[in-house]
């Protein structure tokens, strides 16, 4: 009963003086606004981030070589001695070079060629929109064929389709046998942007046959530490036990890396938006502060007609509760819009969950706690006899 | 003497102000009974310790020493909270200034002690009705105090002192704010309650006030100079 009673004089007092009232609110509300907002656009971006990562494929395992001493890489037959096909399923080795890319008048300078083999693919879960992949056959054959990935096309070809007309990649002739499927950027570089040849015509085409990066797939999620564990002992074999000659990744890796990151990031905006958030609490502290001396009279007139000291407690703890409450509702709707609104031109899903939601209100309500009980706790405390001589 | 019936009893009561290194004696010895159904008035001139012995009287301030007895309980011995149950069920003020809060409406201000002694809302409801309908302001129980004249918005604190029904009515300079008119009729309504049974305390420096009660206590530099009992 008498909580109500509180609350009622609680809603009135604020109620009767709303631009004071709506200004104290504003430190919470944009506190609030600011926590839900920032939290939210930071999970949506991880999970934008780690949906990307594992589009790479789930099985993906990544060695880079650096050598040791003299043998600065492996040879083509090394890397492919990997696939045992039984925990390790494909193999992959790359050599990327930059090239100019011609077809017609259309150039495109500095284009990444990638060559790779036919198992590049299924390493890469590629999708292929026009014509196939490169073929275990172009690779033995050494065939001038490449397969483009989706943005080069269009800037080669525009509209005109590109599968069995020619390009040509810093002068040379090469067929085009396929186009790949839009992908989107990943943290692995973008397809879309790469040319894709047979990695055995990449020998001869960039004069270098030095493998220094391999793509692995391993046969199923679970075995991918097996497969990395084999992979490892198989390259400390050929690199004499030189643990600093390579380095293998695997997707759960980037994924725990970029995860600690994100968090990190996610907890460095939310602490400043909880930075705003706790100016906005010592504004309702100093607004409650007024307002009790302003209200002396009142207290004192309370306290002659029987008021006890819990009682005015109550009274002011309950405004000020009542005060980072309303802020707080002001706040989850204006982060809400905020963070959908921002969520859509950044293209990522920042919907705020509910923990957030949750988090952020009791945030301000705990607030509105901290800083409405010294000020009541002044009320409670006053003598009645200067409150109520009080002018 | 019966004395069950004394309200208000005092024996030697001091009350020592501290202001700086200057002790101010604002009562010094002062013996008092009040029965039940008197109608009794402290008259003194300002700065002679009249208000100061209505707010003790009222448990709003505490002795410095001597003893005060309140319906015979012993108010030294009471808590804070104690104290504010006192003045909830025992005592009605009736302020010079009226003191009703601006932002309530005259019904809701005769409602507020209720609230403190935890009247349920319904009852409560019906009970400043009624007392509002006792001084005669019936059709302004709506209004807020600003809304009201000084005389009116005496009668709803009248009202309000009312409301728990308490033994006593201390009323300090209850007249002071308002025309003559208007004071006469504030004072009619209390010499009716009293003579409905209610004790009435009533604190002034006006002569004229001070003869409409039925003993009248003179006080100057917090003693008590006389005790003037009127004939029925």
């Amino acid at each position: 009963m008498r909580y109500v009673q509180a609350l009622k004089i609680a809603i009135r007092s604020i109620f009767s003086n709303k631009l004071r009232s709506f200004l104290t609110m504003l430190g919470i509300i944009i506190g609030v606004t600011a926590v839900i907002a920032l939290v939210s656009i930071g999970q949506g971006s991880t999970k934008s981030v780690t949906s990307q990562i594992q589009s790479m494929g789930s099985n993906l395992i990544m060695v880079s070589v650096m050598g040791r001493g003299s043998q600065a890489s492996l040879t083509y037959e090394q890397a492919m001695t990997l696939k045992d096909g039984n925990y390790i399923k494909a193999v992959s080795p790359v050599i990327s070079s930059n090239v100019t890319a011609k077809y017609g008048n259309n150039s495109v300078d500095s284009v990444m060629v990638n060559g790779v083999n036919s198992d590049y693919q299924a390493i890469r879960s590629i999708q292929v929109a026009e014509g196939r992949f490169i073929s275990p056959m172009d690779d033995e054959g050494r065939n001038k064929v490449a397969v483009l990935g989706h943005n080069v096309a269009t800037e080669l070809f525009g509209f005109t389709d590109p599968v069995g007309k020619t390009i040509k990649l810093n002068g040379q002739a090469f067929t085009v046998v396929g186009v790949l499927a839009l992908k989107g950027s990943s943290i692995a570089g973008s397809d879309d942007d790469a040319i894709f040849i047979p990695i055995k015509t990449m020998f001869y085409f960039d004069k270098n046959k030095n493998i220094r990066q391999i793509y692995i797939g391993a046969s199923n999620p679970d075995t991918v530490e097996i497969a990395k564990n084999i992979i490892n002992n198989h390259l400390l074999v050929v690199f004499k036990g030189d643990t600093s000659a390579f380095r293998i990744i695997d997707q759960s890796q980037i994924l725990s890396t970029v995860n600690s990151v994100t968090t990190t990031l996610s907890l460095l905006l939310g602490g400043i938006a909880g930075i705003s958030l706790l100016v906005g609490g010592i504004g309702i502290m100093n607004i409650m502060l007024v307002s009790v001396t302003e209200r002396t009279r009142e207290i004192g007139i309370r306290k002659a007609l029987g008021a006890k000291k819990r009682d005015i407690l109550l009274q002011f703890i309950i405004e000020s509760l009542t005060l980072s409450g309303l802020g707080g509702i002001l706040g989850i709707i204006a982060g809400y819009i905020l963070a959908v609104t921002l969520g859509k031109a950044m293209n990522i899903d920042a919907n705020p969950t509910l923990s957030t939601i949750l988090v952020s209100f009791s945030f301000s309500v705990l607030v509105g706690l901290f800083f409405g009980v010294y000020p009541a706790n002044k009320a409670a405390n006053l003598n009645p006899i200067e409150a109520l001589r009080y002018e | 003497m019966n004395s069950d019936k004394v309200l208000i009893k005092m024996r030697n009561l001091t009350k020592i102000y501290r202001i700086g290194q200057n002790e101010v004696r604002a009562l010094d010895g002062i013996d008092l009974d009040i029965r039940k159904g008197e109608f009794v008035s402290i008259v003194g001139q300002s700065g002679s310790g009249k208000t100061t012995l209505m707010n003790i009287i009222g448990c709003l301030d505490t002795k410095t020493s001597g003893e005060y007895f309140l319906n015979g309980i012993d108010t030294s011995k009471l808590t804070d909270n104690q104290l504010a149950d006192l003045r909830c069920s025992e005592i009605g003020f009736v302020f010079q200034n009226f003191n009703l809060l601006q932002r309530m409406t005259a019904l809701e201000n005769v409602e507020l002690p209720m609230i403190y002694k935890g009247v349920p809302a319904k009852e409560r409801r019906e009970r400043a009705e009624m007392l509002l309908e006792l001084v005669g302001l019936k059709d302004r129980m709506k209004h807020r105090p600003n809304e009201l004249s000084g005389g009116q918005q005496q009668r709803v604190a009248i009202a309000r002192a009312l409301a728990n029904n308490p033994r006593i009515i201390l009323a300090d300079e209850p007249t002071g704010n308002l025309d003559s008119k208007s004071g006469n009729e504030i004072m009619k309504i209390i010499t009716e309650l009293n003579e409905r049974g209610n004790t009435v305390v009533v604190v002034t420096h006006d002569p004229n006030i001070a003869a409409q009660a039925k003993r009248i206590v003179r006080i100057k530099d917090g003693r008590i100079l006389g005790n003037e009992v009127k004939a029925q």
